[in-house]
């Protein structure tokens, strides 16, 4: 072992501080993914009545009822990151069930919405630029409400045998931000699509 | 009106001379360019309007760009020799400097600057290229891509016409760009800059030829297999050539009963699904219009000479000539080759 | 003396790391599989880089080959029009991406003094997803058959402009390889990315500051951030096309209605920082070079720093400076060439900071330092002729021409390449313990730069003569044919030399010099682990008081942290 003298260097007593790289990972991929979503909304807006035929946007009704659902989701999880923060393993498992349920809602009232879209106004997704442009970004962003149920899905499982801990609030609170994210693009979607693009 | 646009077009002239002066005394080169035979692509030795303007400014650019790696190649290279590691040197490490702030700050104006003047400069020729007005005894041609070929239209002057695009000297010519099905580029190098020809969204654009001749471009955007083999032919005719021209593409086709066996092939085998022949029931659009084949110099889009022996080839089977080309082999008999041949020989 | 602590704890420790285990071929197999270890997965990622070099080039030589003379059948236009799709893919995703991440996995943990990436898990998973797509893209050799019959690889151009790759002009399934391939790197470099992210902001060792971190692990955070906003759109426009050609959608489809433009856009907001994405890493490899062979700090490490944040933010509003020629408004493209030239000056900055580190220096020309030194001349000139395109008007003519060929390898080959070669053989003794040859370093050195020269120097004048990119052959009368000799002889010696630097890296890690853990006299941390570095890398958290922690090792009366 060679052993080069050294002088100290300046001593450093304050406390070293980094942020979490959990929050900093989600962080990158909602930003990541943000970009996805812009490129399928410009492509929605900039197709907006270019269609050369079928099925126009005046089709749509407006899902009040789903979007009342998921964005109240958002209240329902940041509920439960409380509860967990303080350690009260109960009220959070109800809380954080109930996410899933209102999540469960949007996603069956999507699947309804498309049922009646596909079946009585015959538009899908080779009908016309509205349906290809409709079902890309709607979908996208069921897609990731259904990848977004299946992590807290997990969770729940998780929580209900017990292996859920006061300790893992951190990581509950990374998670619950992608659903903050999914919930935030709901509302961009909402508004392109059904009350400025109608 | 006219008054304007003439004010414009000397304006852009002006202009670009002014670029061109501190340019063409340092780079002797541009001489030599110059001299070359013409008719190839290059963009240095233009022979109408907008190719003329451009290249001006593209040796202002290179000017600057130039002056810029000289001094800045220099003093790096200096730097290289002066501050060697020479091998009686202690091995002690040189000063260690972390920065300057002043000098930072110099040469990050430097560069502004710089940006600047050919900002300025660029936009200046932009809009005098791409906004000039339309004279109004402008030619209009619009100009379709196929893969892989090209179709010209007169529209005010009822000509069909393929591969080879005629016009007047000194006329500016309007070419409106439009494709049947894939993005191609219409570029001639000595005419004008490329402008793509892309689906479902026209494109304009125009040359005003200083010089009669043949100028050679081809095709600039990837289009599928053959685009290497989608050539241009631009002739720029003088006005008594160019008028005698139009007069003779805007007769019929020409029927001779000498060569009724080979028209007999042409409207039974599938020719006439994508070719047409002015007065007769050839109608079709995918190919090339036929009505004066033989006024052309070339065929299958310039990349042979148009040749009784070329066409036999040809139409014997496109592939050898034009692997990937569109139009099939007809699988003809040798004999129904020979009528066709005769046939077509007689379009002029 | 004995037991004063180092302010970087575990440092320069000689004693040789203990021999591994006798293992069974199937077992050290199994053992790069499944590991997670980030100086593995760096080294996977650069072999899969290295593998794939070799591969694209040998598509070069191909399509040089066939370029040689004019009105040559050598290959016919099918292949040759595959050649050029698959050079272009391979060289962009299969090696400029994966040369990133390798330099990256390998190093950034190190260098801000961590024992692995943030997600060592996840960095697994992303090698092995682009990988996986990698293997997809050239899979489509075999797989890809349609009309053409057996094996057909895309050949749609690497841009890949609709309509081309509607299903109506793109039958067979290569396309689909080509478009799912992607997809599948594009998230395999998200993870990546975001990996990496996390290292640099949450892994650093104390007392590293983000200022005092080297300008390497600085510029791997910049390009991951601008990999998060440029990837994605390249994947949500792949998912387009594939809603298009499997699901009948209409996205790009102008019989519909759709808009080729909007692919042009939508492509071009991917492709163009895509360029930053490869180079800055570059930029970051030169910064930790060109100080250690000129004994010079880096000049002006926070402009550094502040013009690679400003170029990676500026790159993101120039992508339709690709598209001048496709009818924008005189107004549209005024405003790309303003944001265009832009990226210059950053660009110059970084240039003249570097040119000032040299300068009172006392330069050493080993191998890695002639590379970065071949870089800046080179870089010079390619940023030159980035001006000269970012004129909209001359690029009408200069566009879709050998002389964009000729810019852009001056950049992807003249920058990049140079500056991987020379990353590679300043850190080759860290990451295998031995040296690599200095005498095959300087005949891969001189023989690579002329080939290089010899090859894009005369494609700018074989681009201004008029020869357009992407053409299988050219007619004997447009007088190219004597030039493309000499680009295609150029291509040839290029060849040579990688096969001289793939013989250099083997021979030497068998027969090199033993390296010792710091053969460079270097300043940054990972040189204070033995070489290679042991799975754990440091022994003990490292702390640090300034950008050169082994400079203040080396020089206590006079450390770095007085000064900054």
């Amino acid at each position: 072992m060679s052993a080069i003298p050294v002088s100290a260097g300046p001593l450093e007593h304050e406390p070293w501080h980094l942020p979490s790289r959990g929050r900093v990972a989600m962080l990158s991929l909602i930003i990541g993914e943000s970009a996805i979503f812009t490129i399928f909304v410009v492509a929605y807006v900039y197709y907006i009545g270019k269609s050369l035929s079928g099925p126009t946007p005046a089709v749509l009704e407006v899902p009040w009822f789903n979007s009342i659902c998921l964005l109240s989701s958002s209240v329902t999880i940041w509920l439960a990151e409380r509860e967990i923060e303080r350690g009260r393993m109960k009220s959070f498992t109800a809380l954080w069930a109930l996410t899933m349920t209102l999540g469960v809602i949007f996603i069956l009232g999507t699947g309804a919405e498309w049922r009646k879209l596909i079946y009585l106004d015959g538009l899908t997704i080779h009908t016309n630029l509205f349906g290809t442009t409709f079902y890309s970004l709607v979908g996208l962003h069921a897609t990731h409400v259904v990848v977004g149920l299946i992590m807290l899905g997990l969770v729940l499982l998780f929580a209900l045998t017990g292996h859920i801990r006061h300790e893992h609030s951190e990581r509950i609170q990374v998670l619950a931000l992608y659903w903050h994210f999914v919930d935030a693009v709901w509302v961009v979607v909402f508004t392109v699509v059904y009350i400025l693009g109608r | 009106m006219e008054s304007f646009f003439q004010e414009h077009r000397a304006r852009a002239a002006r202009l670009s001379r002014l670029l061109a002066l501190p340019a063409t005394g340092i780079l002797a080169g541009h001489a030599a360019w110059a001299e070359m035979p013409q008719g190839q692509p290059n963009m240095l030795t233009p022979a109408s309007t907008p190719a003329h303007t451009i290249a001006n400014l593209s040796l202002f650019v290179l000017l600057i760009t130039g002056s810029i790696f000289v001094v800045v190649g220099g003093l790096l290279a200096f730097a290289l020799v002066r501050y060697r590691a020479r091998p009686q040197e202690d091995t002690s490490e040189p000063p260690q400097i972390y920065g300057s702030t002043q000098v930072e700050l110099a040469w990050t104006v430097i560069p502004i600057l710089i940006v600047v003047v050919l900002f300025l400069t660029t936009a200046r020729i932009i809009f005098a290229v791409q906004d000039a007005p339309k004279p109004e005894d402008a030619l209009d041609v619009t100009v379709v891509g196929h893969q892989f070929w090209w179709e010209f239209r007169y529209p005010k002057l009822g000509i069909v016409t393929a591969n080879e695009l005629h016009v007047p000297v000194r006329t500016a010519t309007y070419l409106h760009l439009l494709s049947a099905d894939v993005d191609h580029s219409f570029w001639v190098p000595q005419l004008a800059g490329k402008t793509d020809l892309i689906p479902n969204h026209p494109n304009e654009t125009w040359i005003q030829p200083e010089r009669t001749g043949l100028y050679l471009g081809q095709c600039a955007q990837f289009c599928g297999v053959e685009h290497a083999q989608m050539l241009l032919r631009v002739y720029v005719d003088t006005p008594s050539e160019f008028a005698a021209w139009v007069e003779h593409q805007q007769q019929p086709g020409v029927q001779d009963a000498s060569v009724a066996a080979g028209r007999h092939v042409f409207e039974t085998e599938a020719c006439t699904n994508c070719h047409a022949v002015a007065g007769t029931a050839a109608i079709g659009t995918f190919g090339p219009d036929l009505t004066h084949l033989m006024s052309r110099d070339t065929l299958a889009s310039g990349i042979v000479p148009n040749t009784p022996e070329n066409l036999r080839k040809w139409i014997h089977d496109p592939n050898d000539l034009k692997p990937g080309v569109l139009m099939p082999a007809m699988q003809l008999s040798d004999q129904q080759v020979d009528e066709l041949v005769a046939y077509l020989s007689t379009l002029r | 003396m004995a037991d004063q602590t180092f302010p970087i704890a575990g440092s320069i420790d000689v004693t040789p790391p203990p021999r591994a285990e006798k293992t069974t071929l199937l077992e050290w197999l199994h053992g790069w599989v499944v590991t997670v270890d980030h100086k593995r997965l760096g080294i996977l990622y650069m072999a899969y880089a290295i593998l794939f070099l070799l591969v694209g080039g040998v598509e070069a030589l191909v399509i040089r080959l066939q370029l040689a003379s004019p009105h040559n059948r050598f290959i016919g236009p099918e292949t040759f029009n595959e050649m050029f799709t698959m050079h272009g893919t391979t060289m962009v995703f299969l090696v400029g991406m994966m040369y990133i991440f390798g330099f990256g996995n390998y190093i950034v943990p190190l260098m801000v003094g961590a024992r692995d990436m943030a997600f060592p898990r996840l960095n697994a998973f992303s090698f092995w997803l682009s990988a996986f797509g990698g293997l997809l893209l050239y899979y489509s050799f075999i797989g890809g058959f349609g009309l053409y019959g057996m094996g057909a690889a895309p050949d749609v151009t690497w841009w890949a402009y609709a309509p081309l790759t509607a299903k109506a002009f793109s039958p067979g399934h290569a396309t689909d390889y080509w478009a799912l391939s992607l997809i599948a790197m594009g998230f395999g470099t998200l993870g990546s990315a975001i990996n990496i992210i996390a290292t640099t902001l949450s892994m650093r060792c104390r007392g590293m500051t983000l200022m005092r971190m080297p300008l390497f692990a600085w510029l791997m955070l910049v390009t991951s951030g601008l990999t998060l906003v440029t990837i994605t759109p390249l994947t949500a426009s792949q998912i387009m096309l594939v809603i298009d050609r499997y699901l009948g959608g209409h996205f790009f489809d102008t019989q519909a209605g759709g808009q080729a433009i909007v692919w042009m856009h939508f492509f071009w907001i991917f492709g163009h920082p895509e360029v930053y994405v490869l180079v800055l890493p570059t930029f970051g490899i030169a910064s930790e070079i060109i100080p250690v062979f000129s004994r010079k700090a880096i000049f002006g490490y926070p402009a550094m720093v502040a013009a690679s944040v400003g170029i990676a933010f500026v790159s993101l509003g120039v992508w339709a400076h690709h598209m001048f020629t496709v009818g924008m408004t005189s107004v549209g493209n005024t405003f790309f060439v303003l944001s265009t030239m832009l990226v210059g000056i950053p660009t110059g900055i970084k240039i003249f900071n570097w040119l000032a580190t040299i300068w009172g220096g006392r330069i050493r020309f080993k191998t890695p330092m002639l590379f970065c030194i071949a870089f800046l001349f080179q870089f010079l000139i390619a940023g030159l002729t980035g001006i000269i395109l970012s004129v909209a008007p001359w690029d009408w003519q200069l566009h879709n021409s050998y002389f964009v060929i000729a810019h852009f390898h001056y950049v992807l080959v003249g920058a990049i390449v140079f500056n991987i070669f020379a990353g590679i053989y300043y850190w080759y003794p860290k990451v295998t313990g031995r040296m690599m040859s200095e005498t095959l370093g300087k005949w891969h050195f001189w023989l690579f730069l002329i080939g290089f020269h010899v090859t894009f120097d005369t494609m700018h004048f074989v681009g201004l003569e008029g020869m357009p990119r992407s053409i299988f052959t050219y007619m004997p009368d447009r007088g190219w044919g004597t030039l493309n000799l000499v680009i295609s002889l150029g291509g040839l010696i290029q060849g040579i030399a990688v096969l001289l630097f793939a013989w250099n890296m083997v021979a030497s890690y068998f027969r090199g010099k033993e390296a010792g853990s710091d053969p460079w006299d270097a300043w940054t941390l990972e040189w204070s682990t033995p070489s290679p570095p042991p799975v754990y890398n440091y022994a003990t958290d490292p702390v640090v008081h300034s950008r050169r922690p082994l400079w203040d090792l080396k020089h206590p009366d006079d450390p770095d942290w007085r000064y900054e």
